[in-house]
């Protein structure tokens, strides 16, 4: 077999300039040929039409034939003008708020309950993590049927209105449909972080936490002075996950409520979505994309200037 | 492996175990009562579901389950969810391994460049990416390759918007192995790709399980690339199809209830015999990523 590893090179002075040329030209063969794969894909399909959607954003476009009528930025304009657009960013950012008020606790919590050696705890974490597993297609249409707004039928407003109250529109009233899809998303997410903050509290040591306690301190001192601050790093990842999630819900708003009623659930993806896919605005839709794009963009750089802090335990 | 830490004394002090019990259990009472409403429903027939929609399902009612598990059209898109799953799967684990290990092992000019690239992809996510990605299907149709009500489109996209955080994981794990096998391999006389191939890929072979139990899931589960891409009822995947099903017999709520508890079958089982491989994966690519 012939070797051409400019390894092998190296340790056999003897031969000549002519074969470790020929090393590095295979190996840069062979460095090309498996990048190539991956390139073209990801080039093709993620790199390239971001390009191509800056571009289309400038149009009013409807889909067919060519996009010959640019309107420079005026979909920008118009989009950040539109009250549904505006309300869509409001909605989007009640569910990071809630997520982060709400979800996230709720997943630290459990977590710290099911702890490290809790017999069982293996179970627990099956069972809350199950919901991440199922289709949001399949979550959603679970939890329509618990939201039917008769009494009769879904379950929850027959114990809203069994504990002597009226029933609730819990999809169908425009004030209450955001704190619908947000239970959803606790549902089929909080399992996700709490699975994180498990791995998180298996990685610090016992003795820290011992040695805070001989010096005197209680278990609340304990929680907040040394079990948080080592699993900043967890929780920061966790946050990062929860908002970049949040910006791009879809499919549980969509299969849920489809953005209604009357948008009042509407979020940035149900938005593009409806404006390039029902109703063929294909360049008004690109712009909505590209705003998206920008938000995950600058919302990344923040994320990643922030952590680049020590962290506690890893050192990095 | 990591050895298993006893909680600390503070808090199995503060907290009695029956308090910890106890609340854990209402957790999954909670978790489960969608799930055991669902299976109550697709036991039932259509009258009950309205007579009494959540009570346990006495006699249990097969038809609707057996009335779905005789339709060809379930069959075809189970089919269908099978054939994107797999293929999906395959190329993505395939691809991401060779691009992991060229960033994990070798030093070429551009290798930065190209790191930074595919990190950029994790930040243009599949949902808000949908529109880009079909002008760019449609595009290729204009130009005579086949892509829109196409499954390969599926699979393709699918592929492209899996690689950059599975990379970043199995970079990870490549860079763990150490430098001295790959020394000692190159001196024995292998080549770059039988070191990828026969040495490497087997040493790494359980993060590998766990990337392709990430990506199956995500695949098996994925509305959007279909849902776009996608016409004819004959190509439809699952979760399509449910969504679709939804939108037909909306007021039959015990024919949807046992349609979303059978396409909710296979992911369950799945699951519950991958649970450690999508634990893993998901705790290397949040942790480490």
């Amino acid at each position: 077999m012939t070797t051409f590893t400019s390894l092998r090179n190296a340790l056999s002075p003897g031969k000549n300039a002519g074969e470790l040329k020929k090393t590095k030209t295979r190996d840069k063969l062979f460095i090309f040929l498996f990048l190539l794969p991956a390139l073209l894909l990801f080039v093709t399909f993620v790199v390239y039409p971001i390009f191509r959607s800056v571009y289309f954003s400038t149009f009013k476009w409807t889909g067919l034939g060519e996009a010959t009528n640019n309107i420079g930025l005026t979909n920008y304009t118009k989009i950040f003008t539109d009250v549904i657009f505006l309300r869509a960013v409001k909605n989007v950012l009640i569910i990071i708020v809630l997520s982060l008020a709400i979800q996230l606790p709720l997943a630290l919590i459990l977590a710290v309950l099911v702890g490290r050696d809790l017999p069982g705890r293996g179970v627990f974490r099956t069972i809350f993590f199950l919901p991440y597993v199922l289709s949001e297609v399949n979550a959603a249409i679970m939890w329509s049927l618990l939201f039917n707004a008769s009494p009769e039928r879904g379950l929850l407003n027959a114990i809203v209105v069994g504990l002597g109250f009226q029933p609730i529109g819990w999809v169908s009233d425009t004030s209450v449909v955001m704190i619908s899809i947000f239970m959803v998303l606790t549902w089929k997410y909080f399992g996700f972080h709490m699975l994180l903050f498990l791995t998180g509290l298996q990685n610090i040591p016992t003795e820290i936490e011992e040695a805070a306690r001989m010096d005197g301190a209680n278990s609340f001192q304990n929680f907040f002075h040394i079990t948080l601050p080592l699993l900043a790093g967890t929780i920061r990842t966790s946050v990062y996950m929860s908002v970049l999630g949040s910006i791009q819900q879809f499919i549980v708003v969509w299969v849920l409520t489809g953005g209604g009623p009357i948008d009042a659930s509407v979020t940035m993806a149900t938005y593009m979505y409806k404006y390039a896919f029902v109703r063929h605005q294909f360049g008004y839709g690109s712009a909505v994309a590209i705003i998206m794009f920008i938000l995950c963009v600058i919302f990344s750089l923040i994320y990643q200037a922030l952590t680049r802090k020590p962290d506690y335990l890893s050192g990095q | 492996m990591r050895k298993i830490i006893s909680t600390p004394r503070w808090m199995r002090k503060s907290l009695p175990r029956t308090v910890q019990y106890l609340i854990l259990s209402i957790a999954t009472i909670l978790i489960f009562v969608p799930i055991v409403i669902l299976i109550f429903g697709s036991l039932k027939t259509t009258g009950q579901m309205y007579t009494h929609p959540y009570d346990f399902p006495y006699p249990a009612h097969w038809d609707n389950i057996i009335s779905i598990l005789k339709t060809a059209d379930f069959w075809l898109m189970m089919r269908n969810s099978i054939i994107v799953m797999v293929s999906t799967t395959t190329l993505t684990v395939l691809i991401c391994a060779m691009v992991s290990f060229v960033l994990a092992r070798m030093e070429f000019r551009g290798k930065n460049l190209v790191f930074n690239l595919f990190t950029l992809g994790m930040m243009f996510p599949i949902n808000v990416a949908i529109l880009p990605v079909y002008f760019v299907l449609l595009q290729m149709e204009r130009l005579g390759i086949h892509m829109i009500d196409n499954l390969v489109a599926v699979i393709l996209v699918q592929t492209a918007f899996q690689l950059s955080t599975n990379i970043m994981i199995l970079r990870t794990f490549f860079v763990a192995v150490p430098r001295e096998l790959q020394d000692a391999a190159y001196i024995d006389g292998c080549t770059n790709f039988d070191f990828f191939w026969q040495i490497m890929l087997p040493l790494v072979k359980p993060s590998l399980a766990a990337v392709a139990a990430l990506v199956m899931i995500a695949s098996w589960n994925d509305l959007l690339v279909p849902l776009v891409v996608l016409n004819s009822n004959n190509l439809w995947t699952l979760p399509l199809g449910t969504m679709q099903f939804q939108g037909q017999y909306g007021q039959d709520l015990a024919l949807i209830s046992a349609f979303v508890a059978l396409s909710s079958i296979p992911t369950i089982i799945f699951y519950f015999f991958a649970e450690k491989q999508i634990v893993s994966g998901l705790t290397a690519g949040a942790v480490k990523g």
